[in-house]
Parts: C-alpha cells; sequence; structure tokens
C-alpha cells in the first residue's frame, strides 16, 4: 500500500514549522515519528498535500521537572520515555504505559506529540496523560497557549488543536509515590487495547470505550464520597459509548471497563510498588 | 527528492518520490531483496531492519525520513567473507526458521534486542520479538536461537555499519 502523492518539507525549528502550517493549512499534516500517520495515509484514510517531517527539530525531545510538573518535550520517543529516569522518578505511570505501546520497533520510532495530536481512543499514553491531567503546550503563529489534557480529546482523530499549531510539550503534575496502575487488555502481544484503564489517585481514565479516551466520573465521584473499590469500579462504564468490533461487543467492552478499573484501583492503592 | 542513505555501509544518493517507503526503496532502488514485505500494516515485523541503530519497520517509514541515516539489512549482517553473523548462525544451528519468510525481519529484530540487552530471559526475548510475527508459529525455537546467540558472546548485539555488501 502506497500513499498519496504529497510534498515534503522537512523543518529546522517549531517556528518553521508554524510557518508551513500556516502557508499550508488543512491540507497539511505534521510528521514526527509517523506510526499513526503513515499507516492511515497508506489506507487513503488520511490524504494529505503536505507533510511537514518535524522530526529534524533538535531540543524536542526532553522530560525535566519544572516546579510542581514535570515537562515532556513532544518529540521525546516512546523508547526513551520508557527508561527516562526522571519519568521514573517523578512520573512513574508514563515510562511503565510508553513501554505498553506497540511493540519495540513501534516505540523506536513513536512520539508523545504524535499520540496526543492523533486522537485515536485506543492510545496507551493518552489514557494515562487523562488520568495524570495537566496541559498540552501548542505553538501557532500568535504564539504558545496551553490547552488543559481533559479539553484536548474531543473525538475520533478530533483535537482542540488548530490547522496552524503544533504541539511542544506536555506538563504533567510530578506525582512521586502516589499510587497508579494501567491495566490493557487485549488479544495479542502488540494489539491496540480492548479496553484499558489508567488510574492515578482517585483519577481513573479509560482508553476505547467512547470516541475519545474519556473519564469514569462516576466511578471517581464515587471514591470521593467514600465508596469501596467494589462500588465504584462497579460504576466505571457510566456514561461511556463503547463501539463494537471484531475484538468485543459493547457489552464485553463495558464489563472489562468495570473489572479492570477494580483491579487499576486496588494495585494503585497497594502503592506504586504492587503496579510493576 | 534528493536523498543520501548509508545502507550496509554505502553511501548512495537518489532521486525518489516522498511517498517512497523505506522497504520499497531498499528492496527496488537498491535491489537489496532480503527485507521481505508481509503485511504492510505495521504489524507483521517481516521488514525490520536496523535505523541508526534502532529496529524499525520499513514498511511505515519513509525513504525521505531517512535521509542522512545509517541503515543495516539482513544483507548487512555477514561479514565480507560471508562468515555469518552470530545471530543468523544460532538461528541456523538452533533450527530458528520454518518457512523462512519472516526470518529476515526477526533476525534484525533479535540484533536489536541484544544490542540492547545482551542477555535477555525468555520472557524478555519474547517480548522484546512481540513486534514479529511467525506464521509456522515456530517461536520456540527461535527465542532459543536468540538467547544460543546471547549465550556465545556480546558480538550477537553487534551491528555492523561498515561493510561494503554487494547488491
Amino acid at each position: 500500500m502506497i500513499p498519496s502523492q504529497f510534498d515534503y518539507v522537512r523543518v529546522q525549528s517549531v517556528d518553521e514549522a508554524v510557518a508551513a502550517l500556516t502557508e499550508h493549512g488543512e491540507d497539511a499534516k505534521v510528521l514526527a515519528g509517523g506510526h499513526s500517520l503513515l499507516p492511515i495515509m497508506k489506507l487513503r484514510l488520511a490524504v494529505p498535500s503536505v507533510l511537514i517531517d518535524i522530526s529534524g527539530i533538535r531540543d524536542l525531545s526532553y522530560v525535566r521537572v519544572e516546579g510542581d510538573e514535570v515537562a515532556i518535550g513532544a518529540g521525546t520517543r516512546h523508547h526513551e520515555l520508557e527508561r527516562d529516569a526522571v519519568a521514573a522518578a517523578e512520573v512513574p505511570i508514563l515510562p511503565y504505559v510508553a513501554a505498553q505501546v506497540g511493540d519495540p520497533q513501534v516505540r523506536h520510532r513513536g512520539t508523545i506529540g504524535g499520540t496526543v495530536a492523533h486522537s485515536d481512543p485506543a492510545s496507551d499514553l493518552p489514557t494515562a496523560l487523562l488520568a495524570l491531567g495537566g496541559t498540552v503546550v501548542v505553538q501557532g503563529p500568535g504564539g504558545r497557549r496551553e490547552i488543559p489534557i481533559p479539553e484536548f480529546w474531543l473525538g475520533f482523530f478530533e483535537t482542540a488543536l488548530e490547522p496552524d499549531e503544533l504541539i511542544v510539550e506536555v506538563r504533567v503534575p510530578r506525582t512521586g509515590s502516589a499510587g497508579w496502575a494501567y491495566e490493557k487488555f487485549t488479544r495479542r502481544a502488540n494489539d491496540w487495547p480492548i479496553v484499558a484503564v489508567a488510574a492515578v489517585e482517585g483519577r481513573v481514565a479509560l482508553a476505547n470505550m467512547a470516541g475519545s479516551v474519556v473519564r469514569a466520573t462516576a466511578t471517581e465521584e464515587a471514591l470521593a464520597r467514600g465508596a469501596s473499590i467494589e462500588e465504584a469500579a462497579a460504576l466505571a462504564d457510566q456514561g461511556t459509548s463503547p463501539g463494537a468490533d471484531m475484538h468485543a461487543d459493547q457489552e464485553y467492552r463495558r464489563h472489562l471497563a468495570r473489572l479492570l478499573t477494580r483491579r487499576a484501583l486496588q494495585r494503585a492503592s497497594g502503592g506504586a510498588a504492587a503496579a510493576a | 527528492m534528493q536523498v543520501s542513505i548509508t545502507v550496509n555501509g554505502q553511501q548512495r544518493t537518489d532521486e525518489v518520490e516522498p511517498r517512497l517507503l523505506l522497504a520499497h526503496y531498499l528492496r527496488e532502488v537498491r535491489g537489496l531483496k532480503a527485507t521481505n514485505i508481509g503485511c504492510d500494516t505495521t504489524s507483521c515485523g517481516a521488514c525490520t531492519v536496523i535505523v541508526d541503530g534502532l529496529s524499525v519497520k520499513s514498511c511505515t517509514v519513509l525513504a525521505v525520513q531517512a535521509d542522512g541515516a545509517q541503515v543495516t539489512t539482513l544483507e548487512g549482517l555477514a561479514g565480507p567473507d560471508g562468515e555469518m553473523h552470530p545471530v543468523q548462525r544460532a538461528f541456523r544451528e538452533e533450527h530458528g526458521l520454518q518457512c523462512g519468510f519472516c526470518t529476515p525481519g526477526m533476525v534484525m529484530a533479535a540484533v536489536g534486542l541484544l544490542a540492547d540487552n545482551p542477555d535477555p530471559s525468555d520472557r524478555e526475548v519474547r517480548e522484546g520479538l512481540e513486534g514479529n510475527l511467525c506464521r509456522c508459529t515456530g517461536y520456540h525455537n527461535i527465542v532459543r536461537a536468540v538467547r544460543a546467540a546471547a549465550q556465545a558472546g556480546p558480538a550477537a548485539g553487534q551491528v555492523p555499519q561498515v561493510q561494503e555488501v554487494q547488491a
């Protein structure tokens, strides 16, 4: 399978990338690792006329502590996040989840900015980010702005990003030794999750239970008013709208969401060590 | 557009369409046919090659993205006198292949795995090769081969970069 023809532009800086996005508008797509974009271009689900390759931009790959937050450069590849010592100490759910993405070859190419921009409801890292909270930092022709993570994903392949904006950074709170867990259910080793659940303290996010990654708000509210893990987890699928496909029907996905939420909360309440 | 890519130690400049996939570049422009294209959807790993020291699936990389990179294919593993790479030798000795279609990608993924983890456990080998499918289901001997290669010494994780390879 070969993508449609496109023009290829390689940029060396964020400013150049934004200028190219401003020039080409909605006809352009940003190429980083390409492991979400190229497959859908091969299927002709995306037919951009211009690809703007940002992988040559220096200094877009980093993980560092800034105050109460951890800042992650949008160009950080999954295999870099997977083995990053700062991330492991400050926000350990992220390297753990980065290691669950696809397979080693995919993790060698894919970036956190790419998976955030792609907005696939079954994505691992966005699910963890939604449980963490924080912001997505984007740059456009008018400068930088921060979009709160809960407001970033609007639906299937749909985000709050404007066509002339580039994701430059993801910022999440430092969680340190707070409890966390990520429960991913797949049929085969390197599959996307049929359902996945991320839990960080009392916050719970679900993959593949709606058009985008979503919070399990009924579960979170139950936990906040002191319900048991079992009672709270039984509400995990409330307000969700899972799809059906060859892997699972809607009722099975709802069952998985409740089950995996219970497991995730049990692990998270046991502290970070129990989640490894 | 023009790309300059070093494959198995040989640098060459070629004019390519931006949409040309690295897998097609290697097979059709460079004439290196060991890299197989299986699923063409980033799933099976048959097209795995090593780019700048890391394993990648060449069906999901554009040739233009490899501009300036060092690429190693299966053809680049053996020594100049034809001496097999330790991973190739272990696959032969442990019968780590049946039909052979997945083998080039499996060997390249194994070299990448051993470069990162020189002495993996069975489980680490299985997880490290999760991106490579063997439709003959010959996984046991593949895992045995990778562990045997690791036992043979640190050369199993070395990626030759500067050999002259005849296309």
